[in-house]
């Protein structure tokens, strides 16, 4: 994805109502006033954060009768969490094989001058 | 069992790690600056870490490869800035697939009774530089967005 709308969607995440808005929306497409409703903002505030995540591609907006519903748009969270994913899967592997490292330094240590070369494997996990 | 917590502050170009470690400062300190410790942990398992030169010391240079079973390289390098201590270990970094976006790394180690918390501040130069360097990928990874709501949302609420 581009780097710009990757910048858009993180700015239209920095929002906590946003976010709200976009975790009742996993729940199934709603209208202005049902996404309104449990928070303490007017439904005109609730339309403008509405437009930002339409902006940022996060949501789309159909007409259904008279009411029109928002749902949400998976796509650009699939990119910006796979951003994170990837990021964080790579900070979480090379922090597990840390807490091995650790592991065995100290074994070693604990077993000096009686070495155990046994110890070193130990705890290797996969 | 502790867990690495990543944010990335939306208006800031940075990505701030923190992790709690078993052991003491000193050792966990170690495992940062000595390339004999560093490539027994540092990157996912499946790629395998040469360390080219790793001169912990001010002005001192780092390099190294991951490389992954396919034999794809990515090469890494930067310069140590001042003397590295348990107060931060300060470091250019740029990964060569992207030459010219380079960020700069502070990693502090903090005595908690006898564990270490350690904590990671990386700086890049704008939010496209922060946004686009991981999106230019060290690896593959498909994940399912609904699966992964929760947890992205709860990265970005930490901020």
């Amino acid at each position: 994805m581009a780097t710009d709308r990757l910048s858009l969607v993180f700015g239209a995440l920095a929002d906590p109502t946003r976010r709200a808005i976009l975790t009742r929306l996993t729940e199934g497409e709603a209208t202005v006033a049902e996404i309104a409703a449990p928070f303490e903002v007017s439904q005109p505030a609730v339309s403008r954060h509405l437009k930002v995540l339409e902006t940022a591609g996060l949501v789309s907006r159909t007409r259904r009768a008279t009411a029109r519903l928002s749902h949400l748009e998976a796509e650009p969270l699939r990119e910006v969490t796979t951003w994170l994913a990837r990021y964080q899967r790579y900070w979480d592997e090379s922090h597990e094989r840390l807490d091995d490292l650790l592991a065995a330094l100290q074994s070693d240590i604990q077993d000096d001058p009686v070495r155990k070369p046994a110890a070193r494997e130990k705890g290797r996990g996969k | 069992m502790s867990k690495t917590e990543i944010t990335a502050p939306p208006a800031v170009p940075q990505v701030i790690i923190t992790r709690e470690f078993d052991g003491p400062t000193d050792l966990v300190f170690r495992a940062y600056i000595q390339p004999e410790l560093l490539v027994q942990w540092l990157g996912p398992r499946d790629l395998t870490l040469t360390v080219d030169c790793y001169e912990a010391r001010d002005g001192g240079k780092w390099r190294y490869v991951h490389r992954d079973a396919a034999g794809n390289e990515h090469g890494f390098h930067g310069v140590f800035h001042g003397i590295p201590s348990l107060d931060g270990i300060v470091q250019t970094f740029e990964y060569e697939g992207v030459p010219g976006h380079v960020k700069l790394d502070t990693v502090t180690f903090e005595d908690r009774h006898g564990r270490t918390l350690v904590r990671t501040v990386s700086s890049f130069q704008c939010l496209e530089d922060r946004d686009g360097m991981i999106a230019s990928g060290m690896e593959r990874g498909v994940v399912d967005s609904g699966e992964r709501l929760d947890s992205l949302l709860a990265t970005l609420q930490a901020t």
